[in-house]
């Protein structure tokens, strides 16, 4: 092969790629894994979740082809600025922090956060007063890692790569508090044998500076065709009743 | 560096020029690195970064301090003739040098969580609740294991005239051990400790695993927040400084301990 059909190879396959974003016959997602019940790896390797049933339902309502990839909630933005995937679909809350990076669909649902304590312990006010000296431990890159890092700062505040890290050293007796969304921690506390060492303690919080408008699907800022299409097809599905069974699934109440 | 120093003169010049075109490409860098700098991440997490570098520095004094006090009697036990404490040094040293850092950590750090209560009871948990004393815990376990082995090769490949140098004068094995060989075993060890300090020194950065705010700790919660690639730089940077000092104020300690062996070769 001369250089010139070189060329013109690269440029054909070029020129398809880009067909094939401008009509999206394939999208790739990108998602944690390790986040239950909204995305995790079960034990036959298989992502699962509240979040893949629905971008499923999605993608079945926009009449594409959903590719899933695994990526570290650390990483996960930047890779998907550098086009390692189309969207993430990952709980990932819309705070203006992240809108800097990334544009967002509408909301797919909305919790508030919440901290856990060892069962018996003397933490009952969680304001940042009270948890002065203590130890929280979070996910680190999550909007509840942001929210300990700026207004609990007499506290001490350790960051892990997982929730199930700083869940496991909850347990251990190495945190005073972990912080993180209600809903996983409930998950935990409820339905694991581990999580019985601990429970709810303090209100919930949902200040919006820092825990967002709820979550959303994040997306590459130039790709405003894809985000039409999937808030097209997430008021379809919430429409259609898909979102009510997919919710009803995981959860007793709406989470919408 | 001995042998450049005595080199012909057309060799000295080929360093001289070398040296020089390495200073070229530092500015060339350094420069590229102001142009990019992001002086309003800089104000805030400079300090941060400040601590994180106090951090890893204390994370590796303290192991490689311990670790070359502990790493003599290792080294000892690998050359005794007792077998039970032969094997026993032996098991040891296979083991540190032979798993990786990082799964070392996690064992000290997630096991010792898994058997808290038995912690209690033997009142040791205020240590391994602690993320910073478990990593350095297992730094010094690790970073003795191959000091113990340097300082093993370095004991053995003096020569044995030595030892009957020693003999003949009348020395006991003892006074022979610590005023002829060790100081002689020390000499050839020290360029591989050198490099041992600097490996202890990069591979320090795993301590942000779990949770410790070291340069790397640090680098990760600055582009967590900030999503700009190019705090990583910064830790590299960093990184580069702290093991280029160390490097050469190394060399340097190492040409002053050796001089005596390079007046007598010319």
């Amino acid at each position: 092969m001369n250089a010139k059909s070189l060329i013109l190879a690269a440029a054909v396959a070029l020129g398809t790629t880009a067909a094939a974003h401008a009509e999206w016959t394939t999208v790739r997602i990108g998602t944690e894994g390790a986040y239950p019940p909204f995305n995790y790896v079960d034990s036959d390797g298989q992502l699962r979740g509240f979040d893949l049933d629905i971008a499923r339902a999605l993608c079945e309502q926009m009449n594409v082809t959903c590719e899933f990839v695994a990526q570290d909630w650390d990483g996960i933005i930047p890779g998907l600025v550098a086009g390692r995937y189309d969207a993430i679909i990952a709980s990932m809350s819309i705070t203006p922090e992240r809108l800097e990076q990334v544009d967002f669909s509408d909301k797919y649902y909305q919790t508030p956060a919440r901290f856990a304590a060892r069962r018996g312990s003397d933490i009952t006010d969680t304001s940042p007063e009270a948890m002065a000296g203590r130890v929280i431990g979070a996910q680190s890159s999550t909007v509840s890692a942001n929210f300990l890092e700026d207004i609990y700062t007499s506290s001490e505040i350790r960051l892990y790569a997982t929730q199930d890290e700083a869940n496991l050293d909850l347990a251990a007796g190495r945190l005073d508090a972990v912080f993180a969304d209600s809903i996983v921690l409930y998950e935990w506390l409820e339905k694991t044998d581990d999580g019985s060492c601990c429970e709810f303690v303090g209100d919930a919080y949902a200040d919006e500076e820092y825990f967002g408008t709820g979550v959303g699907i994040a997306l590459r800022k130039e790709d405003d065709d894809l985000r039409e299409m999937f808030n097209a097809a997430l008021a379809e599905i919430l429409a259609n009743g898909t979102y009510e069974r997919i919710n009803a699934e995981y959860f007793p109440f709406s989470i919408y | 560096m001995a042998l450049n120093d005595m080199g012909p003169p057309d060799l000295k010049r080929a360093e001289r020029r070398t040296r020089l075109f390495m200073i070229f490409l530092g500015l060339v860098f350094l420069a590229t690195f102001l142009t990019i700098l992001d002086w309003n991440l800089l104000e805030r997490y400079g300090p941060r970064f400040l601590r994180g570098v106090g951090v890893t520095f204390k994370l590796v004094l303290i192991s490689v301090g311990i670790g070359s006090a502990v790493a003599l009697p290792v080294a000892l036990a690998r050359l005794s003739a007792n077998r039970l404490v032969n094997n026993l040094a032996l098991g040891y040293i296979t083991f540190f040098r032979g798993t990786p850092l990082l799964a070392q950590l996690f064992l000290v750090y997630y096991g010792t969580g898994q058997f808290r209560e038995a912690m209690e009871a033997v009142n040791l948990w205020w240590f391994f609740r602690d993320p910073f004393f478990c990593a350095a815990l297992t730094f010094t376990l690790n970073t003795t294991a191959y000091q113990a082995e340097i300082l093993r090769g370095a004991i053995q490949s003096v020569p044995k005239g030595q030892w009957e140098a020693g003999h003949a004068l009348g020395l006991s094995r003892a006074v022979t051990f610590l005023k002829v060989i060790l100081p002689q075993a020390y000499i050839i060890a020290l360029r591989p400790l050198g490099n041992e300090l600097i490996l202890m020194i990069k591979g320090s950065a795993v301590a942000s695993v779990v949770t410790v705010f070291d340069i790397m700790g640090t680098t990760r919660l600055a582009f967590s927040r900030s999503f700009d690639f190019q705090v990583y730089l910064w830790a590299a940077v960093l990184y580069l400084f702290i093991v280029e000092t160390i490097r050469i104020a190394w060399s340097f300690i190492e040409r002053r301990l050796t001089r005596h062996l390079r007046v007598s070769r010319s």
